[in-house]
């Protein structure tokens, strides 16, 4: 999934201070599996924003929306009924949902409410954990399942480095050596000849290298 | 502000605190009537939500009434909302609310009188405090919970 972190109140306070009626939007897909923008999260920052402008004493309204996808059009276009009535739109969606509501909505202004992190996965409640870099060719086939580009802070292919001690990096004491991880799931496998392939330097243009991508499946595009 | 009569709301657990309160009542211990009980099934039933709810819609003061440590019936419940309770405090500062107006407490069935203690030592806290300053000045718009 595409985690998210709420922004700071502070500063979403400061972002929609000069409004007086704003549409708060959550997404239904991973903002809401990673517990920073789905319905529950929408229903927490609008009674905390309006608590803090109650005790101002400002004039504010929220209305509160949770689309099923806030990346799809189709989804975004149930918003025209209410868009009108908003003097800004408060996303709590990844920046995906965010320009798809801002493209559709040209003379909206629509501000950002978390802030957009990674692709990761759930290692345990509460905790997510970065896990795949979007590079465009993926290499776990060689890596026994661990990504290298995502969980090595070198990004390194051949790995591990000088600064792997005892399975952590010395970046960090909280991350694991990744190469280290790939060395023990090698082995685990009985595929440690695999360790000794060179890999071959990566071709970052299938990954930002070559500025934004694009997918385009013929069969289905319009 | 000495008049001022606030509205707590307590989020109960069915198996400690909200027998405890019944056992404050068998024993005919006083406790003020400002305290609205709830009763949940558990403790980790209650949300942030539901705190920020209780005082968006008028209450002075929410606390959440749990389980001893380790004597959970749904074995973690109680610490789940000790957490959420804290998470609920910093928010309310952030906001300027205050987050000394939620609380987590822990008592067992059969602590009526430390039930009776904790509602009255509360009430005062947040009398002290004076009403919750998203009312705006207003009377109590909702009293949330009441009759529950």
């Amino acid at each position: 999934m595409i985690t998210a972190e709420r922004k700071p109140i502070e500063d979403l306070i400061n972002s929609v201070s000069s409004c007086r009626r704003i549409l708060l939007l959550g997404c239904n897909e991973c903002v809401t599996v990673c517990s920073a923008g789905g319905r529950k999260e929408v229903a927490l920052l609008s009674s905390a924003l309006q608590m803090h402008f109650m005790k101002e004493g400002k004039p504010f309204e929220i209305k509160e929306i949770t689309l099923e996808r806030q990346c799809d059009p189709e989804y975004v276009e149930e918003l025209v009924p209410h868009i009108d009535s908003a003097d800004a739109v408060l996303s709590m969606a990844c920046g995906c949902g965010v320009q798809e509501v801002a493209r559709r909505f040209k003379d909206k202004v629509v501000l950002p409410a978390v802030n957009t992190k990674f692709m990761g996965a759930s290692e345990r409640q509460g905790v997510w954990a970065e896990r795949c870099a979007g590079c465009g060719d993926c290499v776990l086939g060689m890596t026994g399942g661990v990504c290298p580009i995502a969980r090595c802070s070198k990004q390194l292919l051949n790995g591990p480095c000088g600064g792997s001690t005892k399975g952590k990096c010395e970046v960090d004491p909280d991350i694991d050596c990744a190469w280290q991880l790939i060395w023990d799931r090698l082995k685990a496998l009985g595929m440690t000849e695999k360790y000794e392939e060179n890999i071959p330097a990566k071709d970052w243009r299938t990954g930002r290298g070559a500025g934004p991508r694009k997918i385009v499946r013929e069969d289905l595009a319009s | 502000m000495e008049n001022f009569q606030p509205v707590i709301v307590a989020f109960c657990c069915h198996y400690c605190a909200y027998t405890a309160a019944d056992m404050a009542g068998s024993k005919r211990l006083h406790y003020p009537a400002n305290v609205k009980i709830i009763r949940v099934p558990c403790t980790g039933k209650v949300s942030a939500l539901h705190m920020m709810e209780a005082l968006r819609k008028g209450a002075d003061g929410v606390y959440v009434a749990g389980c001893l440590e380790g004597d959970c019936h749904f074995r973690t419940g109680n610490t789940r909302a000790t957490k959420r309770v804290e998470y609920v405090k910093k928010l309310l500062d952030e906001i300027g609310i205050g987050g000394e107006r939620v609380e987590m407490f822990s008592m067992s069935a059969g602590m009526g009188e430390i039930f009776a203690k904790t509602a009255s030592e509360f009430t005062e806290k947040i009398r002290r405090l004076g009403p919750n300053p998203a009312r705006g000045g207003k009377d109590h718009p909702v009293c949330v919970g009441a009759g529950a």
